[in-house]
């Protein structure tokens, strides 16, 4: 292409590689704590009596190291290395690379801290305390200078597709961070809320619903746009289609919150226009799995051979798959059997585990060897181990939930012929029970999976540069 | 609502949904200046678009949520302050008893709007007040001895009284008291459970920790804790039923407490909040506020005879 200056820029590789590392690191934190408090409901003596091990303070621990701390480097990673090399530009500036870096790492470690000392703020996804909260912001206004810094002295005159994802990602995330964790601090450690009653439920769920608009979809969706086509070798599927689907998702995502909250003090138009921008969001967010999808057309073999191609293709089906539960659980018929039950942690479990954990790690994958300047990951073998560690994890999680939220929201719901309730609360959970030890299990698989891709990956870096120069084609995953 | 807040929303909402069309319509023609099937020319770290068209039946979908939504919209409130053709509403949020929902669901009727909280409790109601009508013409000690009606009002406490008392109606040490050993804080005739249900107790053990002083405390429950035949320190005691004098006037003089103030008695060894040294000295010193909360307006007269049939059969052997 013509605008491309001939000589090749030096990229910040160095804050691509320390956050692609931290990514793995965070990943084993995070999914091993689920596991750990997913065992936990069926065996609670797994408490120990001790109020920093119960679920109430694991669990707000598990979600921000899983979001957060893996997704979040990630999603930093990534979208400096894409929009470096699809800039043909070194980053705007080092010195707030570095800061990023140091800075995001110093919230997860505050977090590790905190939350199982009990000190929380309450909302959902939103946990942290003001000073962290402060800290994050600092951190992710360095983030948003940098990207768009870099995105202005690009060599190139069109601005990437992923990057459109990255940016709406990086801004969105900006205002909802800001604007949900408004407070009032009373000491250092503890604050209010500026909002009361259902407009800080509402305020909440505008906030919780786009940290998986933004967060986990939009900035993965980036990811996407870069490493599918990039590993699978072809063109990216339809540039029109990528045009219609970006913009009609980012302004169809910012109005489903409501759907969090059916049946609630929500005023009912509120709710109606958060179911309704629900459904028609299906439509578009569909538009990237099919982008994505048929970038393959013409590479198919190739998923043959290539267990990264694997993770990135199946991490688009769990995408599909969890775009369409999505809007359909936000029908408020659906949403009156399927709320409060093990259903909607089926859900999110489908598109964290499914989608945002399967496609970083297949990015993760393509890049550690670039970044320590190998041909390929030391065993190719050991990525394919992980890929199916990864896929029966992720679905003999989400059918466990399935059929535990269905139990739960049918036996909830059924009356005698007196009119009372059939089950109580507790028969209830007795019933959920043998599911909770599958989810269990499942997340045994991924957790396993994610010690194997260590290990590979420490390989990986270990080794003598260039020493490792595997031929995909001799060596059968 | 105001009219501002009313035109704000639905400009906004409809301009996103109409926006999504023509955003739709723009990109199904070919505005990219190259062939359909072909690369867009350029290249991004060697990725290339291709300008294929949006996939048909993709399209169609496209389509059909946008209508669907434009005619739920039409239908159901959501617009600012449009209430929707058909008049629905989820709930009455004014409602505060079973009263005036009965009273709210007619009205709505009467207007024509759709309630459908209320709509629910009135169809629930047509279909199962008969039932509890029917056995509320038995009095509750004979009721206790119907097992069908007993059954129901066992599954009533399960949902609403279990919370505290437990699903065996045992109870719980903090002043949740057992149902079971037929020992009555406010009686256990069938009219006074109905009575606790109905209206709630609100009991007051008032702090004695200013007035007795340490010392004073000591002696108090020394004395009290010897009313159960408690081995205990018998000099203390013999000071402290001097003291008792002030706990009479609701325990009794003999400390076998009083149902109307729902004033346990003391001599029996069972304790609503611990019968430990340390739990009667923290009863005496900071005082106990139990309250049993009043379920006329969430269960309704029926129901509540049901389940105070269900309440004296714990401790009633069916003759």
């Amino acid at each position: 292409m013509s605008e491309i200056s001939q000589e090749k820029p030096v990229y910040n590789y160095k804050v691509v590689r320390q956050f692609t590392i931290m990514t793995i690191v965070w990943g084993i934190v995070g999914m091993g704590l689920g596991a750990f408090i997913a065992a936990q409901l069926f065996a609670p003596v797994l408490n120990f009596d001790l109020p920093w091990l119960t679920f109430s303070r694991l669990r707000p621990l598990h979600t921000n190291a899983v979001i957060f701390a893996f997704g979040g480097c990630a999603l930093f990673a990534t979208s400096y290395y894409v929009v470096q090399r699809t800039s043909q530009v070194r980053l705007f500036s080092d010195k707030l690379a570095a800061f990023t870096f140091w800075g995001w790492q110093a919230v997860i470690v505050c977090a590790i801290i905190t939350l199982p000392l009990g000190m929380t703020s309450t909302k959902e996804y939103a946990e942290l305390e003001w000073p962290i909260d402060i800290l994050i912001a600092l951190v992710w206004i360095a983030y948003c200078i940098n990207f768009f810094g870099t995105m202005v002295i690009r060599k190139v005159s069109h601005i990437y597709v992923a990057n459109w994802f990255f940016g709406a990602f990086m801004l969105t995330v900006l205002v909802l961070h800001i604007g949900n964790s408004m407070a009032i601090p009373v000491s250092f450690t503890k604050s209010y809320s500026l909002y009361a009653g259902s407009v800080d439920a509402m305020m909440q769920w505008w906030y919780g619903h786009n940290a998986v608009g933004f967060f986990l979809t939009a900035g993965f969706l980036g990811m996407m746009y870069y490493f599918v086509p990039k590993q699978a070798g072809r063109p990216v599927y339809s540039y029109r289609l990528s045009i219609v689907h970006f913009w009609a998702l980012i302004s169809l995502y910012i109005w489903a919150g409501p759907h969090h909250l059916h049946y609630t003090a929500l005023p009912d138009w509120t709710q109606s226009l958060g179911m309704v921008m629900s459904i028609i969001l299906f439509v578009p967010s569909w538009g990237g799995m099919i982008n994505g999808i048929m970038t393959l057309s013409g590479a198919w073999h190739k998923l043959r051979t290539d267990p990264v191609l694997r993770f990135l293709v199946v991490s688009l089906t769990f995408y599909g798959m969890s775009t369409f539960e999505g809007p359909m659980m936000a029908i408020k018929t659906v949403n009156a059997l399927s709320h409060y039950t093990d259903w909607t942690i089926g859900h999110v479990h489908s598109g964290a585990l499914g989608w945002v954990a399967m496609i970083s790690i297949g990015s993760v994958y393509h890049l550690v060897p670039i970044l320590f300047n190998q041909r390929s990951m030391y065993s190719v073998r050991l990525v394919n181990v992980h890929f199916w560690l990864a896929t029966v994890g992720v679905v003999l999680y989400i059918v466990a939930m399935w059929f535990s939220g269905v139990l739960q929201g049918l036996m909830w719901r059924a009356v005698n012929a007196d009119g009372t309730l059939t089950y109580s609360f507790v028969e209830s959970l007795e019933a959920s029970k043998p599911f909770y030890v599958v989810r269990f299990i499942g997340g045994c698989f991924v957790v396993a999976g994610m010690l194997v891709m260590a290990y590979n990956t420490w390989k990986t870096v270990r080794a003598p540069r260039g020493s490792i120069a595997q031929d995909l084609a001799t060596q059968p995953a | 609502m105001s009219m501002f807040w009313t035109i704000w929303i639905s400009v906004i909402t409809l301009g996103t949904i109409i926006g999504c069309f023509l955003l739709l319509r723009w990109c199904l023609t070919n505005f990219a200046g190259v062939k359909e099937g072909e690369s867009m020319g350029h290249s991004f770290d060697g990725i290339e678009e291709v300008n294929n068209p949006l996939p048909k039946w993709w399209t169609i979908l496209f389509y059909v949520t946008i209508v669907f939504g434009l005619i739920y919209l039409v239908l159901y409130p959501g617009l600012g302050s449009y209430k929707g053709l058909w008049g629905w509403q989820s709930s009455n949020q004014n409602i505060q008893s079973l009263a005036e929902s009965e009273q709210a669901t007619q009205q709505a009727m009467e207007d024509g709007r759709y309630v459908e909280y209320d709509r629910e409790l009135a169809k629930a109601a047509a279909r199962f007040d008969p039932i509890f009508e029917a056995f509320a013409q038995t009095p509750v000690e004979q009721l206790a001895g119907n097992p069908e009606a007993v059954k129901i009002g066992r599954r009533l406490f399960l949902q609403n009284c279990s919370q505290c008392h437990g699903s065996d109606a045992r109870g719980q040490n903090g002043g949740f008291p057992n149902l079971t050993d037929d020992d009555w804080l406010y009686g256990g005739s069938g009219a006074k459970i109905t009575e606790t249900l109905l209206n709630g107790r609100q009991a007051a053990m008032p702090a004695w920790r200013d007035a007795m002083g340490e010392q004073g405390i000591q002696e108090t429950v020394a004395y009290v804790l010897s009313l159960s035949g408690r081995k205990v320190d018998q000099s203390l005691a013999n000071s402290g039923k001097a003291r008792f004098a002030v706990c009479a006037a609701c325990h009794g003089a003999d400390g076998k407490g009083n149902q109307a103030l729902g004033a346990p008695n003391l001599t029996d060894n069972i304790w609503l909040y611990g019968g430990s040294e340390r739990a009667v000295t923290e009863t005496l010193n900071y005082g106990r506020n139990g309250v049993m909360p009043a379920f006329k307006d969430t269960l309704g007269e029926d129901k509540i005879h049901v389940v105070a049939a269900y309440v004296y059969s714990l401790s009633h052997q069916p003759k």
